[in-house]
């Protein structure tokens, strides 16, 4: 959009969406059933998705919203969204969206230099390269600025040592965006640095979590004298706050369902809601008009949830809103999941918590995302950091009080 | 879909806004409600000056929507409605007019006299513990000539003890048929009932063999009266939804400034984590009614399927969501709240009453699965 290219020049959202359509059915195949999110992924998924995001990149359909000169296509959020209504039906790299397009690239096109642009943005768009988040810690995710994990300085290398957790995905990852403690003798915020972390280096250990509904996303790694060059800096150094505040925001936007750079739709928030009309029909409940109401009541958040999106997006791009009402749709979203969660165990009655295995597959899954419940109100900065964002940068009220506030980092308790 | 108002429809609107401030300010709402009068006569006529009737209705027969989204324009008077808690028969006389301009050679004049304000047209469509479903009146339209007879009982109806016609849905010997009868036709009785809103009021409309004449008959058809009454329906429920949420915004933005200037234990209401967080829920639920009934009323540009089910995201999302964020703020108020002189209730009456007409959280979620099954098929 900023290539010097005249507005008349750019191709009109109907016609990209034809093409796109027109593409779409040649070259992807239909979707697998019952896509599910992050919770299913295996090595060999990841390996799929990467394929099918070259498919996407050499079919000119990757990267909608990242600049020409990343490998991107510099086009509008509503060329985006076009694209991604229209793949619905497709099986699509989903995986990739968050946390590799939506937020790492995302954040390093705000933040990164020139170089880590173009080799970075550009890998991810042509499927080359994962990226994860190495931010939380077995100490607090919550507290993100009281992390502990070091990196000091040698010449002109950085050495980091620590650990991280909870970070989906490290196992197939490539590279991790890693916040690290610079400066000790500062306040919190004031000492922290962003790297560029590759995660198959000397050093790194990566552990694969079980969670609880069997699948093996988590990780947490551990790093011993991990040696960085100066050039895996993200931002400025001690400037890693602003920088991890960019990419808290792309989160916030990408877990909310807001992200422009998000490509294909998700399903993790149970946002296909024949799902809950089939699992009626197969419990012989279809015709019961509590059920019914259920359903309906499913449906229409979701279509809130979308209108909601539209709304405050906009409402941030016209500056109607401070940009930290992101965390409105952040919240939104965690709640329309919970619904969702609750509404299948509801309609699966009992079937979702027993069966034998010559039932039908669904009944099953009905509770186990129902065990899953919390997670997306935890990923992404839980849902009561959201409230606490929307009550004190939206509504203006008082900050909570932090017992560590303008202490250099190196005097504040941290408990055990 | 527009996200932003247009120029125009902001004007229209702040236009609104300050005309109510003015005209019924809380003190003059209070004592219409005690007056046992819903809203003013010579009032509604200035309101009709302001363009509150004319969007629906094309430029010829005096009307004319400032946007080229007349649900829209409308929406946006109903959310400012609901912040005033502003009497008078927006709502209902849309529906009629929705009604009426299907057939607008026909009731040119009629129109032009509703559009001036000088006619007050309401709509009597729900029957005596009926719900929602327009298929099913039990009011009798017996054919007399070109003409039908009338009998049955409307429940209610809107603004009915003020009104001078009736757009009335009756059951004719094919099917649906709507029929336009005078209130002071012989034959009609109309009863005030209770309501909970103290200005949005409603009545119950008798009909003996009231005769009714060829060229009071709006919809003979009975496919194409269940089409008029799916879309008078609509409107109503779309401008309902609005005018909720505008309530809600009202009683929010009241109890947030409570928070700020009430203090307790030394410190404000809005400093307590237990006390912010839910704010912030209601904050998100409140932004997400915005979102949903500015859609619904701009999805009546397009087809009527994508309209019925955004109509009924909204009617469904709002009814559920509205009541309930504003007893939140009665909470908040403590014990003012629940008082007679603390205007919270004028709200809460607002929205409890908007949950119920034109179809609950219930209702509206079923025709949203019946719509989803009819897409599959
Ligand atoms: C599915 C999933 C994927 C994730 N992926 C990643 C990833 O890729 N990379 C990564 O770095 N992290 C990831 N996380 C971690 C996530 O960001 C953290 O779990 C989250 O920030 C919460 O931190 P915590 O788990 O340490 O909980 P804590 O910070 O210990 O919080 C515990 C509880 O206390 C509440 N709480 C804490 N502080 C306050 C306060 N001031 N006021 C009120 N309540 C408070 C929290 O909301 C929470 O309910 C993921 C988590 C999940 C569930």
């Amino acid at each position: 959009m900023t290539d010097g290219t005249a507005a008349n020049d750019v191709e009109s959202v109907d016609s990209f969406r034809d093409r796109a359509r027109r593409w779409l059915e040649d070259n992807l195949p239909p979707a697998p059933p019952n896509q599910l999110g992050e919770t299913s992924k295996s090595a060999a998924a990841w390996t799929r998705a990467k394929e099918l995001q070259r498919i996407l990149y050499d079919g000119g359909f990757a990267g909608i919203c990242f600049p020409k000169e990343y490998g991107g296509l510099g086009l509008t959020p509503t060329h985006q969204r076009a694209f991604s209504e229209e793949s619905r039906d497709y099986e699509m790299p989903l995986a990739l969206n968050i946390p590799t397009l939506t937020i790492c690239a995302a954040t390093i096109l705000d933040m990164g230099s020139e170089e880590q642009k173009r080799t970075h943005i550009s890998a991810v768009l042509r499927g080359e390269e994962l990226l994860v988040q190495f931010l939380s810690e077995p100490r607090g995710g919550s507290d993100l600025a009281g992390l502990t994990t070091r990196a000091d300085r040698k010449g002109d290398s950085w050495v980091l040592n620590g650990a991280k957790i909870w970070s989906s995905g490290a196992y197939a990852a490539d590279y991790a965006l890693c916040l690290a403690r610079t400066d000790w003798d500062v306040p919190k915020h004031a000492g922290l640095t962003m790297f560029l972390v590759p995660v198959r280096t000397p050093g790194v250990t990566v552990q694969q979590i079980t969670q609880v509904d069997g699948s093996r996303e988590f990780c947490q790694e551990f790093f011993d004298d991990v040696v960085l060059p100066a050039d895996a800096v993200v931002g400025q150094v001690n400037g890693g706050w602003e920088t991890a505040n960019r990419q808290l925001f792309h989160e916030r936007s990408a877990v909310g369902g807001a992200s422009p750079y998000s490509s294909g739709i998700q399903s993790h928030s149970g946002r296909d809601v024949s799902g809950l009309v089939d699992l009626a029909r197969r419990t012989g409940q279809l015709a019961d008009p509590r059920v019914r109401e259920d359903i309906g009541e499913a449906r229409a958040l979701n279509m809130v949830h979308d209108q909601l999106i539209a709304r405050i997006t906009h409402g941030i791009g016209s500056g109607a809103l401070p940009p930290a009402a992101g965390s409105i749709v952040r919240l939104f979203s965690a709640q329309n999941s919970w619904l969702q969660a609750d509404m299948a165990v509801r309609i699966a009655g009992a079937s979702a918590a027993t069966g034998t295995t010559a039932d039908d597959a669904g009944f099953g899954q009905a509770g186990q995302d129902y065990l899953m419940r919390q997670a997306w109100s935890l990923a992404g900065g839980s849902t009561e950091m959201a409230r606490n964002i929307i009550s004190e940068r939206v509504l203006g009220m008082p900050r909570e009080f932090a017992a560590d506030r303008d202490i250099p980092f190196n005097q504040v308790e941290h408990g055990h | 879909m527009n996200l932003d108002p247009t120029a125009d429809q902001r004007l229209f609107q702040s236009t609104t806004r300050e005309f109510l401030a003015k005209s019924v300010p809380v003190e003059a709402v209070r004592a219409l409600a005690e007056a046992g009068r819903g809203f003013d006569r010579a009032w509604w006529r200035k309101g009709a000056e302001l363009g509150w009737t004319a969007p629906l209705v094309p430029e010829r027969f005096g009307g004319g929507s400032v946007s080229e989204a007349p649900m829209a324009d409308l929406a946006l008077v109903a959310v400012e409605f609901g912040r005033a808690c502003a009497p008078g028969p927006l709502t209902t006389t849309s529906a009629v007019i929705s009604g009426l301009v299907l057939e607008q050679d026909r009731f040119a004049d009629l129109l032009a006299e509703i559009v001036g304000g000088e006619t007050v047209a309401v709509w009597a469509h729900y029957e005596p513990g009926r719900g929602l479903e327009p298929r099913d009146a039990d009011t009798t339209a017996v054919p007399d000539g070109d003409g039908f007879r009338i009998s049955g009982i409307k429940d209610r109806v809107e603004s009915g003890d003020q009104a001078d016609i009736f757009l009335v849905d009756a059951h004719g010997p094919d099917g649906p048929v709507q029929v336009l009868i005078r209130a002071d036709a012989p034959g009609v009785s109309v009863a005030p009932t209770w309501t909970l809103d103290v200005v949005r009021r409603t009545a119950q409309v008798s009909c003996t063999d009231v005769a009714v004449g060829a060229d009071a008959v709006v919809q003979r058809d009975p496919a194409e009266a269940t089409a008029a009454m799916r879309t008078q329906l609509r409107v109503a429920a779309a401008l309902t939804a609005a005018e909720m949420t505008g309530a809600t915004d009202r009683a929010f933005e009241m109890t947030m400034r409570w928070m700020f200037d009430r203090y307790t234990f030394g410190r404000q209401l809005a400093s307590f984590q237990a006390l912010k967080h839910r704010v912030a829920d209601y904050k998100t639920w409140l932004e997400a009614c915005h979102a949903t009934a500015w859609a619904a009323a701009n999805a009546f540009a397009d087809d009527p399927t994508a309209a019925a089910e955004a109509v009924s995201v909204a009617k469904s999302y709002i009814g559920a969501t509205a009541p309930g964020i504003v007893q939140e703020c009665v909470q908040l108020h403590g014990g003012i709240g629940v008082t007679w002189e603390h205007d919270m209730h004028l709200y809460l009456r607002r929205v409890t009453l908007g949950r119920a007409l034109y179809g609950t959280p219930g209702e509206h979620r079923r025709l949203l699965t019946d719509l989803m099954e009819r897409n599959a098929a």
